[in-house]
């Protein structure tokens, strides 16, 4: 692993500390609940919104190096979706399962963060040469799969809100731009040469 | 739980003043000893900004032994865990804002279907007899705390103003002052927040008008220095900061009501067995108690089905929800 991968790996394990610190500390308000599963919501979709950043970057900078890293920013958004997954599902929901299929059926907000948690397990699976070799094109096809994780995980968000809407509404901008920044026809820099390590 | 209206509490069942300060003070001393002996010197700091003794204690608060197998939510928690948009929108939100709102001077106005319409000052609202009741406190987003409000009856209040056959419901208002209340520069909410009950609720012995908190003056994100509490309602009934008092003979149009009718009703009682279309009502959390068992079955009319249920018979609580 080079150095800039281990960078990012520990940046993306902050969060994942701050909140543990939290817990041993028993500092995370009078809600500890809620505070985990909506910090560990938003990093994962913090994580997708800065995975999807990545062919925009390289788009406009010809800077190739982030790219790199977009497996595992893209990884650790689904390993905090899980926790925000696992931390519903035993600590709100005390893994009652009825009460949880119900919860998924019956109200849009988990249904649709359901079907974006879903998706994500399906990207997270294939990311691996493997899973590339073998699907070929189609692995490209599915992959483009987060788009659609993304917007989920923003609506999910968007509809969890009781009326003050502004900083679901900030994702959502950040996720339009993202898309929009993908559009054929914007000019674009020729990618920059990897330069490589002189090894004596 | 037994819960007696406060008239038939008899005089020797109440606790001579003297001991119920000497009490607090001995509990507050406990608290601020083991507080220090626990974290050290560092602790002081702490457990000043922690506990009660930050705002100015009500005098001569008469104790009653409404709730009195509860164990309320801890201070910090009561005050840094709000929903008050007018204060800002996190549930901390409030409790950082606190300080724009200036409590006094405050008037309250008295209008409507009643003889004796008044506007009245805060400080004479505050020499009406106090007295301190540990309510169970459930908010429609299924989180619950236990709050040991200080303040008076509302019923007994409100006959003062003489209301007439006329008034069969009554409105509460909010401050409405963008420079005090920082949330209302966004219309969020079709501010100012207004809120109702039946004219048999207002008058029901366990509604009651609040005006502090463990024995003190009520903190800004409380509501902050009148609100109203109705224990066996979801939270956002009890409306905070209160200037305006109606009589009426409409149903007045509560404020989340009006943004969104089918989610939230004008009786907003607990009910475990109506559903709101985010939150499933049958459990809730309860505020302060860590990461785990924090929850609980949620109980018709918040546990006060005994006192309140008559008020609702024959009602469909699914259709007047």
């Amino acid at each position: 692993m080079n150095a800039w991968k281990l960078m990012v790996f520990v940046l993306c394990l902050l969060p994942l500390g701050y909140l543990g610190l939290g817990i041993y500390e028993e500092d995370l308000g009078p809600n500890p609940v809620e505070y985990l599963t909506h910090e560990t919501g938003i990093w994962a979709l913090r994580l997708l919104l800065l995975t999807l950043a990545i062919t925009p970057l390289r788009r406009f900078t010809g800077w190739r190096r982030p790219v790199m890293l977009r497996r595992m920013l893209g990884l650790f958004s689904f390993f905090y979706a899980c926790l925000h997954l696992l931390i519903w599902l035993w600590l709100d929901r005390e893994l009652i399962w009825s009460g949880m299929f119900d919860d998924v059926l019956k109200r849009p907000y988990i249904t649709v963060g359901f079907i974006a948690f879903l998706i994500l397990s399906a990207l997270a699976a294939t990311s691996n040469s493997f899973s590339m070799q073998r699907l070929g094109r189609r692995w490209k096809r599915l992959h483009r799969f987060a788009y659609a994780a993304a917007a989920l995980g923003i609506l999910h968000y968007l509809w969890l809100v009781k009326a003050d809407l502004l900083h679901p509404m900030i994702y959502m901008v950040v996720f339009l731009l993202l898309m929009g920044l993908r559009l054929p026809g914007l000019p674009e820099r020729k990618p920059m040469p990897f330069r490589r390590k002189v090894v004596s | 739980m037994i819960i007696k209206p406060a008239s038939k509490i008899r005089s020797s069942e109440i606790t001579d003043q003297k001991i119920w300060r000497q009490r607090r003070q001995l509990i507050k001393a406990a608290a601020a000893g083991s507080g220090l002996l626990l974290t050290g010197m560092s602790g002081l700091a702490e457990a000043l900004y922690r506990g009660p003794g930050k705002l100015q204690s009500i005098p001569d608060v008469r104790d009653t032994d409404y709730g009195e197998d509860l164990k309320p939510t801890a201070y910090r928690h009561i005050t840094s865990y709000n929903n008050f948009y007018e204060l800002g929108y996190g549930k901390r939100a409030p409790a950082e804002n606190a300080d724009s709102l200036k409590p006094r001077p405050w008037t309250v106005k008295v209008s409507g279907e009643c003889e004796k319409p008044a506007v009245l000052d805060m400080e004479d609202i505050l020499k009406i007899d106090q007295e301190e009741r540990v309510y169970r406190f459930r908010c429609v987003e299924a989180w619950a705390m236990v709050v040991p409000w200080v303040g008076f009856p509302l019923g007994d209040f409100l006959k003062g103003f003489q209301p007439t056959s006329r008034a069969k419901y009554v409105e509460f208002t909010t401050l409405y002052d963008p420079k005090q209340m920082p949330g209302q520069k966004r219309k969020v909410l079709d501010w100012p927040y207004r809120e109702g009950l039946r004219m048999d609720e207002a008058m029901h012995p366990l509604a009651f008008m609040a005006t502090g908190l463990y024995g003190e003056q009520l903190p800004a994100q409380n509501g902050a220095p009148l609100r109203l509490v109705v224990p066996w309602k979801y939270g956002f009934k009890s409306i905070k900061s209160i200037v305006s008092i109606r009589f009426t003979q409409e149903m007045p149009a509560n404020t989340w009501r009006r943004i969104a009718g089918d989610e939230y009703g004008f009786y907003a009682n607990v009910n475990p067995r109506v559903p709101h279309p985010r939150w499933s009502q049958k459990r809730h959390r309860v505020l302060g108690r860590g990461l785990f068992g924090s929850k609980e079955d949620t109980q018709l009319f918040n546990g006060y089905a005994e006192e309140v249920a008559g008020l609702y018979k024959g009602m469909d609580l699914r259709k007047n929800f």
